[in-house]
């Protein structure tokens, strides 16, 4: 390891905020003053380098107070880590949210991703570049420009997760007190109002569930009825039971309930949870962590994040109780950065936890340990596979990881880590609530328990919604409300930007696992976006397919070099420049699209075709396309 | 343990950054405290040693306060490392010239060989004390007889009659019971005029000598020279002849010696360019023409000889080495799978062969310590892309390589009132010469450093001192006082200094 520290220094302002993560340096090597000790010893080696997960938070915490990061923040963060710049750089130019050139304080990072698209954030977008002025736009060449304290530059972002409110933006306010917030069914003026310094409404209480109170949830029962800051509250709403009877069961017969409720997991490659709950618990190796993977940035997709803002107690119970079943002691919820409430609010249940002795050395007197750590994403699709957030986690770029080894082997920081997705934890309350067996009875054979979908696009009342396994895809849309009155259905978005455009004539089809792959559909992270007949699909489809090309992490060739191709033949396509006719870009679309499925190391590049593809085989979209 | 923080001591759990030529000072202590915390080890001590009672008492003045006098080092700094050395499991002292290039350099290797003896961390697998190589065959050198005190093999043919018989009879002819010159000698031969003819293979004294004016005035003094290189180097400017050749890395057939002994093949993938010759083609056809026929030996040949003669390769035949991918000397016949480690003898009980001995070895600063006129301390060293005198690596472009400088604290280029780049003279009692300054961290207050990469550019041995070490006859090229000065701008500069813009002062 060779440093090759910069020359240049950090501001007073950079170095409080980073010291306030850290402490105060603690030698002149780390970049306090240098003292005649210091010309005679230094500490560093194992110890510092074993700090290297902090890094992220180290950006996160500049980001956050300045607004961007510079080289001297950098080399100060690199000073304090033991880190080379280089690799350091490498890591803050990963994440979207970081900006390594000067960025105003003041930025609204709005969605026109395809959700969005449905309500106008096209329009918007527009309409804020004629009055407002271009998105902000800066490249490294003239890093010296000033930027005055009130400036505010807006910028295009991908899905912000607040699909049921859409069009939706994120403001992000640098200083002293950073101010974080989503704000929801905006439109330019209102937009060009948040710029502006305007925020109200003062608080953002998201979750609106439209099931709200009705006794049949299970998952969602305490969303809008209980508190989310208070944990007497969520006490009285059950909360806390679940703890109580895996301690009264012991970690063998709570892995027995969950195998026996045949739960799979929800995060999108269902796999069976009790396997991999037992495959954690016998890793003879020690430490195990627990992960608990909130990175939810699939378009469309917000059901977590409504169950973090709106029973945050609820995923810190779930993750105790998978903690105590596999030997965890020190677990992480890894949340998108574009999730600043439910940032708080986890963070205020795992404070309260703590005081409570529900978290700690010794929960409920039980003798058991067990800590959560909060660890927020930086604006990357890609973390949200579960290596990647490893990699994340450990102050790498968010590169995912070639498995074998699997994480139950070796996972973070090289050891045995049980990683589950907030859905398929919060599921696990429910299991010890009513016993394994009851719960698999609910749902359908192969499709156990209730299941969490996001309906959102072109519905009347979008929103997260619970039923048992089992409902048809025209259910959910009834559930919603349906497509506006006047309008017609054109095709439904099953799963995500990754999943399967459906047909109308396909919505009978049950939402089960074996149904969906049956329609040769996936299920994915529960997204049901429907388009009605005004939505115009080929600039859908463009979008997902930046998408894909911009979340490309770009480590493996297949997934960097194909998402790119995919992207251009759409746009020649849609400008009737086709190469070789319509036909020789439909089997060059084939022909990229296979060799991302076959070879791309991670699910992203494996699954960056699939709504490309079934837009073109199943919608036959481009079927009255002019080819040239 | 480094005066400068090195990258490697960047990657270090804990950097002991010592006075210049104080390592005696420190590896006493460390030894005193080891004692003093009964972190011995008096069974290996017993069994395998002597001479202990005489280097107990003698370490006893080096207290932890007296060492942190002497290196500045903490003193709890030093206790620290004492303890972790004795108590580890496996427990490696490595070493380079930061250690050898002192007036002491056998003393200081002394001092660390007493550490290993002490906590018994030598002699076992993970163990032991290793001079690190700067070179892939440096080892090999030294193993093939390079050197002027033993023959091929660490064969002394001065004390044992036996060993002087068998070369006889194997060359056909008398050898004097005598050794032969360090480079050192040589030059001191020269200038009383004994030494007047130099045949020098792969080596740049011109440059790579202490004291420069010196080393150049005597090479071009000599009747005849003869330098045998790969590269024009500057020494071959002072040549009769030159003999060009080839390169031992992939031009010739042979082998090598890391520094972990083992021997490995090397094999020749290119025809050498214009008349480049192999060494041993060239050094066959003088012998030819001094009136010996050796023909025309292949490396094999050569190597069979080596081992016929040499008994800790005799089982290392060709094939073995092939198959093996290399082996460890000694490796004694050919059903012998080398050793991994040296010195396992003092581990059986009863010990095989000698006790290894405590050596009492004392502190002694450097010859030449700051003072008034002189108050910076200069010390010499190699950067990452290059190599000694440059002949090897600096006709190739390197993205790190920035030339000669005058390394600096911050500390004292402020007190100068330098920028990194403004030119300095830096002046010893010897020479000077003029280099930019660079500005750097890793260095203390009254602690300069330079390379000798550059001497074209910059003729850093102009200001090293050529006092050498009695026993191994090292230059102490890692301590000379020296006084740096702001480069006036009417001043004329020499080297690269000349497109540095002149700002301070």
């Amino acid at each position: 390891m060779d440093l090759h520290l910069l020359d240049a220094a950090p501001t007073a302002e950079e170095r409080d905020a980073l010291d306030a993560l850290l402490g105060a340096p603690s030698s002149g090597w780390e970049g306090g003053e240098r003292d005649e000790r210091d010309a005679h010893t230094a500490a560093g080696g194992h110890a510092a380098r074993s700090r290297r997960h902090l890094l992220l938070p180290a950006f996160h915490a500049i980001q956050s107070r300045v607004g961007w990061i510079s080289e001297g923040a950098l080399n100060y963060i690199c000073e304090r880590l033991s880190i080379p710049p280089a690799d350091a750089y490498g890591v803050a130019t990963f994440y979207a949210l970081l900006s390594t050139v000067p960025r105003p304080k003041r930025v609204l990072h709005v969605c026109d991703d395809i959700a969005c698209r449905c309500k106008g954030a096209e329009q918007l977008c527009q309409e804020l570049e004629r009055t407002v002025g271009p998105a902000y736009h800066h490249g490294p060449e003239g890093s010296h420009v000033t930027l005055g304290e009130d400036d505010a530059v807006w910028l295009r972002s991908p899905c912000l997760g607040l699909c049921d409110q859409a069009p939706a933006a994120l403001l992000t306010v640098a200083g002293a007190t950073p101010i974080e917030r989503l704000f929801g069914g905006l439109d330019a003026a209102k937009a060009a109002r948040v710029l502006k310094g305007d925020l109200t409404p003062a608080s953002a209480p998201h979750p609106r569930l439209p099931q709200a109170g009705d006794p049949s949830l299970r998952l969602l029962r305490r969303v809008d009825v209980a508190d989310p800051t208070s944990i007497d509250d969520y006490r009285a709403h059950g909360g806390y039971e679940a703890l109580r009877i895996a301690l009264d069961l012991g970690p063998e017969a709570v892995i027995r309930e969950v195998t026996d409720a045949k739960l799979l997991g929800r995060g999108g490659a269902a796999f069976p949870t009790g396997r991999k709950w037992d495959a954690v618990a016998r890793q003879p190796v020690r430490p195990h962590y627990l992960i608990c993977n909130a990175d939810e940035s699939e378009p469309g997709t917000f059901k977590d994040r409504v169950i973090m803002e709106g029973d945050p107690f609820g995923v810190i119970e779930a993750m105790t109780i998978a903690a105590f079943a596999t030997g965890c002691e020190r677990g992480f919820i890894y949340v998108r950065g574009e999730y600043p409430l439910a940032i708080e609010r986890l963070g205020g249940a795992i404070a309260a936890a703590r005081a409570r002795g529900l978290l700690g050395a010794d929960v409920m007197g039980h003798g058991f340990s067990f800590d959560v750590e909060i660890r927020k994403g930086g604006g990357a699709y890609i973390c949200g596979e579960e290596t990647a957030i490893f990699n994340s986690i450990e102050g790498f770029r968010g590169e995912p990881r070639n498995k074998p080894p699997f994480p139950v082997q070796v996972g973070v920081f090289g050891k045995p880590t049980l990683i589950n997705n907030v859905e398929t934890l919060v599921n696990v309350l429910e299991i010890l609530r009513i016993g394994g067996p009851a719960y698999a009875k609910i749902g359908t054979g192969d499709s156990a328990g209730p299941r969490l979908f996001c309906l959102c696009g072109c519905v009347t009342r979008p929103g997260v919604y619970e039923v048992p396994f089992g409902a048809t895809l025209r259910r959910m849309l009834e559930l919603a409300g349906g497509i506006p009155a006047g309008r017609k259905l054109q095709a439904i978005l099953l799963g995500g930007a990754a999943g399967v455009f459906v047909r109308p004539d396909e919505i009978d089809m049950p939402l089960t696992f074996e149904g969906a792959r049956a329609a040769q559909a996936t299920l994915g992270s529960g997204v049901i976006m429907a388009f009605d007949d005004t939505i115009d699909l080929v600039p859908i489809l463009l979008r997902i397919a930046a998408f894909f090309r911009d979340e490309s992490c770009g480590q493996c060739v297949p997934c960097r070099v194909g998402t790119v191709r995919q992207e251009e033949a759409l746009h020649r396509i849609r400008a009737g420049r086709t190469r070789g006719g319509l036909a020789g870009e439909m089997a060059l679309l084939d022909e990229i699209g296979l060799a991302m499925k076959d070879a791309s190391i991670c699910g992203l590049g494996q699954t960056a075709y699939s709504a490309v593809e079934s837009a073109v085989k199943r919608l036959h979209l481009f079927n009255g396309a002019k080819a040239q | 343990m480094d005066p400068r923080r090195t990258v490697t001591a960047q990657w270090a759990d804990t950097w002991l950054g010592l006075n210049v030529g104080t390592d005696i000072a420190l590896a006493n202590a460390m030894a005193r405290e080891i004692i003093h915390a009964g972190l011995a080890n008096p069974a290996f001590i017993q069994r395998a040693t002597t001479g202990f009672e005489l280097y107990r008492a003698s370490v006893e003045r080096y207290t932890l306060d007296f060492a942190e006098q002497a290196t500045g080092v903490p003193a709890d700094v030093i206790r620290e490392a004492a303890h972790t050395y004795a108590r580890a499991d496996r427990a490696l002292i490595c070493w380079t010239l930061g250690i050898t290039e002192h007036h002491n350099a056998v003393d200081n290797v002394l001092s660390l060989i007493n550490l290993a003896l002490l906590t018994g961390h030598v002699g076992k697998y993970g163990s032991g004390v290793n001079p690190l190589r700067g070179q892939n065959n440096v080892q090999g050198g030294g193993d093939m007889g390079a050197i002027p005190n033993r023959l091929v093999g660490f064969q002394d043919w001065t004390t044992d009659p036996a060993v002087r018989a068998k070369f006889e009879r194997a060359w056909g002819v008398t050898l004097k019971p005598e050794y032969g010159m360090t480079l050192t000698q040589m030059f001191d031969a020269m200038e009383h005029g004994e030494l007047r003819a130099v045949y020098a293979i792969g080596e740049n004294p011109a440059q790579s000598e202490a004291d420069q004016h010196r080393a150049e005035r005597l090479l071009g003094g000599l009747d005849h020279l003869v330098v045998q290189d790969i590269f024009l180097t500057r020494t071959a400017e002072f040549a009769h002849v030159v003999l060009p050749a080839a390169s031992s890395w992939c031009e010739t057939e042979g082998t090598v010696t890391n520094s972990e002994r083992r021997v490995q093949r090397v094999r020749k993938a290119l025809e050498p360019p214009g008349n480049a010759r192999d060494d041993l083609w060239s050094i066959a056809e003088i012998a030819k023409r001094l009136g010996l026929d050796w023909g025309h030996p292949t490396g094999e040949e050569v190597w069979n000889e080596v081992r016929s003669l040499a008994p800790i390769f005799a089982g290392m035949s060709y094939a073995r080495l092939e198959k093996a991918g290399g082996l460890h000397w000694p490796c004694y016949d050919e059903n012998h799978p080398g050793e991994l480690f040296l010195h396992s003898r003092l581990w059986k009980d009863p010990i095989e062969g000698p006790a290894a001995p405590f050596s009492v070895v004392e502190h002694e600063l450097p010859l030449e310590m700051p003072d008034a006129e002189y108050p910076f301390l200069l010390t010499t060293g190699r950067r990452l892309d290059s190599y000694n005198t440059g002949v090897q690596s600096g006709g190739y472009s390197s993205p790190l390589r920035r030339g000669e400088s005058l390394d600096i604290s911050p500390e004292d280029a402020d007190h100068l009132k330098l920028l990194d780049g403004d030119p300095v003279r830096v002046t010893s009692r010897r020479g000077s010469v003029v280099a930019p300054a660079r500005i750097d961290r890793t260095l203390r207050a009254g602690l300069v450093f330079m390379t000798l990469h550059f001497q074209d550019e910059v003729k850093v041995n102009l200001l090293t001192i050529d006092k050498t070490d009695p026993k191994s006859g090292t230059a102490e090229f890692k301590a000379c006082a020296v006084r740096v000065e702001p480069v006036r701008s009417t001043e004329p500069l020499a080297g690269r200094a000349q497109s540095v813009s002149h700002a301070g002062a």
